[in-house]
């Protein structure tokens, strides 16, 4: 069973909690990312999602390790989907199970964080007059050093 | 030789996936200068560089076989 994948195919949430059942949890938290059709009053028509896949993965599974360092017991599942994807449709899905809810929360939180930061997958926006790779929605991100840094990986 | 891949506003630019070029001894700041210059590329100080799959400094070397990948910022989730 793989816990983190990139998918083609419409994402099946409920297979995504599953992986993350465990007899020792007391709260599942779900996370649901979905395509938006207004973004500050612009309308979207749908989103193409890029990924380098092998890296992608890897990063998913570094979030997994570091949300497991964090937060005891936890244990967390997470799929990310590619291609076209239509106004509704499920761009994510994060599962995290801990033995409180308090955690589970948390760990579900920062996992969304970090894909927004490390996680190379990227989002084509097309609209009625045009279309545009979304990097850091604002621009306001330079890399000096050519990766992260330390600042940037630790939330 | 070494693969040198290109991803979102890069890859439309480039044109290509990716490219088979000798970067072998350069340091990722070189190649990222080289072939901003040679593709006009956009916006390269916000590109992060992976090699084999990691995140790579500016000043790391790159070896002979290392797979290169430019990285704009990501906007997945």
């Amino acid at each position: 069973m793989k816990l983190y994948e990139i998918s083609k195919e419409p994402i099946d949430i409920q297979a995504v909690i599953d992986k993350v059942i465990q007899r020792e949890a007391g709260a599942i938290t779900t996370f649901i990312g979905t395509v938006r059709e207004f973004t500050k009053g612009k309308k979207t028509l749908f989103l193409i999602y890029e990924a380098y896949e092998a890296m992608a993965v890897k990063k998913l599974e570094q979030i997994g390790w570091e949300i497991e360092e964090r937060w005891e017991g936890c244990k967390v599942a997470i799929t990310h989907r590619v291609g076209r994807l239509d106004i509704t449709d499920v761009a994510v899905v994060i599962a995290v199970s801990t033995p409180h809810r308090a955690d589970a929360y948390e760990a579900n939180r920062y996992a969304i964080e970090r894909i927004k930061e490390i996680v190379p997958i990227w989002k084509k926006e097309h609209w009625e007059d045009g279309e545009e790779w979304m990097g850091n929605q604002l621009e306001t991100v330079a890399y000096p050093s050519g990766k992260p840094e330390a600042g940037d990986l630790d939330e | 030789m070494n693969k040198v891949m290109f991803f979102a506003h890069l890859r439309d630019v480039v044109g290509e996936e990716f490219l088979s070029l000798e970067a072998a001894g350069k340091t990722v700041a070189v190649l990222k200068a080289e072939l901003a210059a040679k593709y006009d590329l956009p916006r390269m100080d916000t590109v992060m560089t992976a090699i084999n799959e990691e995140f790579a400094s500016n000043d790391e070397v790159i070896r002979e076989g290392d797979e290169v990948a430019f990285i704009p910022p990501v906007s997945g989730g």
